[in-house]
């Protein structure tokens, strides 16, 4: 055995399908589910004689998407032809770029509970999405499949192909990373996002090295992973595989592999097809991009806040932790809600009222904040009455329950249910007596110093009010009315 | 005289002066169209064209083309119409849409007769390769029509149409038109929507006009050329084509290309292209010799480009969304292989191994990376020479047409014949052929070009030649 | 210039099922027209721009505004082997 450290080296790909009306190079309508071959044409269907012209929204996204993550925009971008035979590829070449992309060389910064992080971006470039294969026969896997049908539908759908730098070194910031780049990409309206369907998908590029040796390992390409989930435990199962190689004396071979998330296994995909030659040349149906500076520097002015951003100003200005802006990031509704809240109530009070009790009382309505009735200046209202001790939280997740259930003013509800708090110091302290009076035993040990019994006292004291009393300040007569008995 | 030797301009007159009508202009097309002693056509579509004819008749105002017949080389895509580009791989291909320039001129009132022969996939220069069987000469039934273009060019030579299409990569508009006597025009690169055209080499193949008048040329040019948003490397067209009137070359100023009057020329070949260019300085213009110094690298530059492009176009026959599909192959990749080894041809295949090579790694730098530098040079070479002159004039071919079989053998010897046109098509120029003599008894083909966007101006040239020229020969046994 | 082995590869590369004949045949034919084709490769074109269009153009974008699709019957009718899901092609290996 040896002792080597061993460090993993891992770069990302991210195919992100656009949000277009349109496919890349066609006029035909994008579909999801429609029946098979209804959204074709001679361009796409790759008929004699047919030409692609290409999507001017797909080159707004993307250069919204480049200034998102930090690229250079080159002065021009051209499409190349991509050759290689598979059915799902009617032209036999995928149009694509090659030397010069839509967006050049640029950094995205996201966030990770070590603090944020940066991951160098190589580049980002406009595609064609392949068609639909459904393999029949067998049970239904490319692999011993009978033979397979092909929908043309999906064919030509625009793609957004991201790549990074080999510069992440565990599974656990590639989700990470992966998570906040969706996050990104769906805020800025370039992508629906979802992994589930396909319309995300991510790859990753894996090599091991010795620490501290800076040149790169042989890499392996695990395909696919439709999760974040998947996307961590399959890298985590690729850098175990492969230092499990090199220690037992083996070598990596350069692969396409397939991570199983339900057995954890990791299989090759094209180990026996030829090495690809892909005969990369320009598209000599298209012409340049050459996007207009003013457009370009027009289109990085009127980006929004990012995400990252937004959850960095939160952690900073509201003080909340990560997990707090986290969760509240996502979806961007939930955080321009808890904005519009923390406006008004004290930021942090704000985050927890409305991660926590507001939408749990909505999803049990099957609402969200941002879809429902309840406006945010009625939860910061909430907020405001308990900082000021006008109720009581108990009293205020009544009124917020109430609030979510019928609607109207926190304060009236607060009035028309008398769940104002007791403010009559004396009429506190004639209840404490009273309970004191009532259990004497438990009196007495407090007063022997067993403190817990003040939780006691004070739990009677409520449900005596009706959760009506400031618990704290009960609490403290508590004290003083034992000590003094 | 027959209708059929009527120039189209004349049929339009006669149709319109109410002498003739669509419906007699197409029948009697349609008869020298079905005998077809020089195999021009590959598909007639008699019912649709005389359909359309007598509807062109029954209109209150006729379309400016009037319902004369027109024939389509079949590389261009006609829908339901079989469409073949002259390839077993497209046999019985019914196209599910028309081509933008076809369209364009079926609206403007042409009719389409039928499809022209070709060599596959525009892939020759003598259409001998089509899987069809070749077509042949008008002049002499013993010699290629040259090609790609040839059923178009012999169509309107023998009087079965007065005007057609082809395409033109190399020169397959030019040369064919030069071999069968009659006038043939490859447009600036872009005038004219490729939406439709199946694509040989794309960064070359342009549409173009055949007829027996450069009238006519510009004609049926003049109602295809501008912008279709199918087709991203088409151009704006702001200028229209203009119906040429001129009988002067005063003030133009021709220049002769020195490298393309040598040797390589066949001497009856120069001796005709030279006699019209000592006419230009009696019609007022001047003649000045000029220098291409890369144009002979021009073919070897071809060579790589055009089948690098031709690659990639023809991989989308894969025997799965149409054309022909091998029977029973067991696994993919025997599905491919035997699929498009048994549609195409062996001139296709020798192109698509050559592009696909000059391609691969490790060699593309080599090859198309150079060539498409080379192209770089040639296309300085033209700017240079029309700093000098407003147009330049060469022989189209460096041989009259040659016999059936000569070059089969040899692929270098038949691509030697589009040594004259590949440099304009390189540069991206309209250029075209005019008839200017025989040698031998088979006709000689002057060569003009001009600079990008100079159509009308090469066209006032052309005409102006042509007149000065007066050829009037046909061949034997077809018309006058 | 072009052997056997290279021949080959390029032939699968363009999916062309040679018989061996034609591989003899293509790997001299092939090397005839590199031998000629060759003298590009003399030329000093290390400062030259290569030339990709002969007509310079640059953005020549399309508007994103769907267009009828064509019907699944017109785009399966020229397939040599459907079925009403679409085009079937045999097994990947």
């Amino acid at each position: 055995m040896s002792d080597v450290q061993w460090e993993a080296v891992i770069g990302i790909e991210i195919h992100a399908q656009l949000l277009t009306a349109t496919k890349m190079f066609c006029g035909c309508a994008l579909s999801f589910g429609d029946p098979a071959n209804t959204h074709t044409c001679p361009v796409c269907l790759a008929h004699p004689g047919a030409l692609p012209v290409v999507n001017a929204e797909a080159i707004r996204l993307a250069l919204i998407a480049g200034h998102a993550l930090g690229c250079e925009i080159p002065e021009r971008s051209v499409f190349s032809r991509k050759n290689y035979f598979y059915p799902d590829l009617p032209k036999a070449y995928q149009i694509s770029q090659f030397d010069e992309p839509i967006c050049g060389p640029g950094r995205f910064r996201f966030l990770t509970e070590d603090g944020e992080k940066f991951l160098g971006i190589t580049r980002a470039h406009l595609e064609e999405d392949a068609a639909k294969l459904n393999h029949f026969g067998g049970e239904g896997r490319r692999a011993d499949a009978l033979g397979s049908v092909v929908d043309f539908n999906r064919g030509g759908t625009p793609l957004l192909e991201i790549v990074t730098e080999p510069e992440l070194h565990n599974g656990t910031d590639a989700a990470a990373f992966l998570k906040q780049l969706r996050q990104t990409l769906v805020h800025l309206g370039i992508t629906d996002g979802s992994m589930e369907q396909g319309s995300m998908r991510a790859d990753a590029n894996i090599s091991i090295r010795p620490m501290g040796v800076t040149t790169l390992g042989t890499k392996t390409e695990l395909k696919n992973m439709n999760s974040f989930t998947f996307l961590e435990r399959g890298i985590a199962a690729e850098i175990e595989r492969q230092i499990g190689i090199v220690e037992s004396g083996g070598t990596v071979t350069q692969e396409t592999l397939h991570y199983e998330p339900t057995t954890g296994h990791i299989t090759s995909l094209r180990s026996k097809e030829e090495a690809h030659d892909y005969r990369y040349f320009p598209e000599p149906d298209l012409v340049p991009v050459v996007p207009d500076r003013g457009w370009v520097d027009e289109i990085r002015a009127a980006l929004p806040e990012l995400p990252v951003d937004r959850r960095d100003r939160w952690m900073r200005e509201y003080g909340l932790t990560f997990e707090d802006a986290e969760v509240l990031s996502e979806p961007a509704a939930l955080g321009d809600y808890f904005e519009q809240v923390a406006a008004v109530a004290p930021p942090k009070s704000a985050a927890n009222w409305v991660r926590g009790d507001l939408r749990a009382f909505l999803r049990e309505r099957g609402q969200e904040p941002w879809e429902s009735d309840v406006p945010p200046a009625a939860v910061a209202q909430i907020i405001s009455m308990v900082e000021a001790r006008e109720i009581s939280m108990p009293s205020a997740k009544q009124v917020l329950a109430h609030v979510v259930e019928h609607g109207g003013d926190p304060k009236e509800v607060v009035a028309s249910l008398g769940l104002g708090a007791i403010q009559d110091e004396s009429a506190l302290i004639a209840i404490v007596d009273a309970l004191i009076a009532a259990n004497p035993e438990q009196a007495a040990q407090l007063r022997d110093g067993k403190d817990k019994l003040v939780g006691f006292f004070v739990g009677q004291a409520m449900k005596a009010t009706q959760g009506r009393a400031d618990p704290g300040r009960i609490g403290e007569l508590v004290r003083e009315r034992v000590a003094a008995s | 005289m027959a209708l059929t030797d009527f120039s189209a301009e004349e049929q339009i007159a006669a149709v319109v002066a109410g002498e003739t009508s669509s419906v007699e202009l197409v029948a009697a097309h349609l008869a020298r169209v079905e005998h077809d002693e020089w195999n021009s056509f590959l598909a007639v579509d008699r019912e649709r064209a005389l359909a359309r004819a007598k509807e062109i008749d029954g209109l209150a105002t006729r379309p400016p083309l009037a319902g004369v017949p027109i024939a389509i080389k079949d590389a261009l895509s006609t829908r339901d119409l079989v469409t073949t580009a002259g390839s077993k791989m497209l046999e019985g291909f019914r196209p599910i849409y028309t081509a933008t320039c076809v369209a364009r001129l079926e609206a403007a009132g042409a009719v389409i007769i039928g499809k022209t022969n070709m060599d596959e996939f525009a892939m020759g220069s003598s259409t001998e390769n089509s899987a069809y069987g070749p077509t042949l000469n008008p002049w002499d039934l013993t010699r290629v029509p040259g090609g790609s273009s040839g059923g178009s060019a012999s169509s309107v030579a023998a009087r079965q149409v007065p005007w057609s299409l082809g395409s033109d990569t190399g020169g397959s508009i030019r040369q064919p038109a030069a071999l069968c006597g009659i006038v043939g025009m490859k447009p600036t690169y872009g005038a004219i929507s490729r939406y439709g055209l199946i694509a040989f080499a794309s960064s070359l193949d342009q549409v173009g006009p055949f007829a027996r008048t450069v009238r006519d040329a510009a004609l049926l040019l003049s109602h295809m050329v501008g912008r279709d948003p199918m087709d991203a490397t088409s151009l704006e067209w702001t200028e229209p084509i203009r119906v040429p009137s001129a009988t002067r070359l005063d003030g133009v100023r021709v220049g002769v290309i020195e490298e393309l009057m040598s040797d390589g020329i066949e001497p009856g070949v120069r001796a005709a292209c030279q006699s019209t260019i000592d006419m230009v300085e009696a019609l007022g213009g001047t003649v000045v010799p000029i220098a291409l110094p890369h144009a002979g690298y021009g073919l070897a530059t071809y060579y790589l480009i055009a089948p690098a492009e031709a690659s990639a176009n023809l991989a989308r026959f894969d025997g799965i969304r149409y054309g022909h599909r091998t029977a029973d192959a067991d696994v993919l990749l025997e599905h491919y292989e035997r699929t498009r080894a048994e549609g195409f041809g062996p001139e296709v295949k020798r192109r698509i191994m050559l592009g696909t090579f000059a391609l691969s790694s490790g060699y593309y730098d080599a090859y198309y990376g150079q060539a498409q530098r080379v192209r770089t040079l040639i296309m300085r070479d033209f700017a240079e020479a029309f700093a000098q002159v407003d147009v330049v004039a060469s022989p189209t071919s460096p041989s009259t047409a040659f016999r059936l079989g000569e070059r089969t053998a040899d692929p270098l010897s038949m691509y030697l014949s589009d040594i004259c046109t590949i440099p304009i098509s390189l540069a991206g120029l309209p250029s075209l052929s005019i008839p200017c003599g025989l040698s031998e008894g088979l006709p000689v083909g002057l060569q003009l070009a001009g600079p990008a966007f100079s159509e009308n101006r090469l066209l006032e040239v052309a005409h102006a030649l042509e007149l000065a020229i007066g050829f009037d020969d046909a061949p034997q046994g077809v018309g006058v | 210039m072009i052997d056997d082995a290279i021949t080959r590869h390029v032939a699968r590369l363009a999916r062309l099922g040679l018989t061996e004949d034609e591989v003899v045949r293509m790997q001299h034919e092939l090397s005839a027209i590199l031998e000629y084709v060759d003298q590009v490769q003399g030329l000093e074109l290390a400062d030259i721009v290569p030339t990709t269009h002969a007509i310079p153009l640059s953005n020549v974008l399309r508007e994103d505004v769907p267009t009828p699709s064509v019907s699944a019957e017109l785009a399966l009718r020229e397939g040599p082997n459907v079925t009403a899901d679409g085009f079937t092609v045999p097994r990947m290996g």
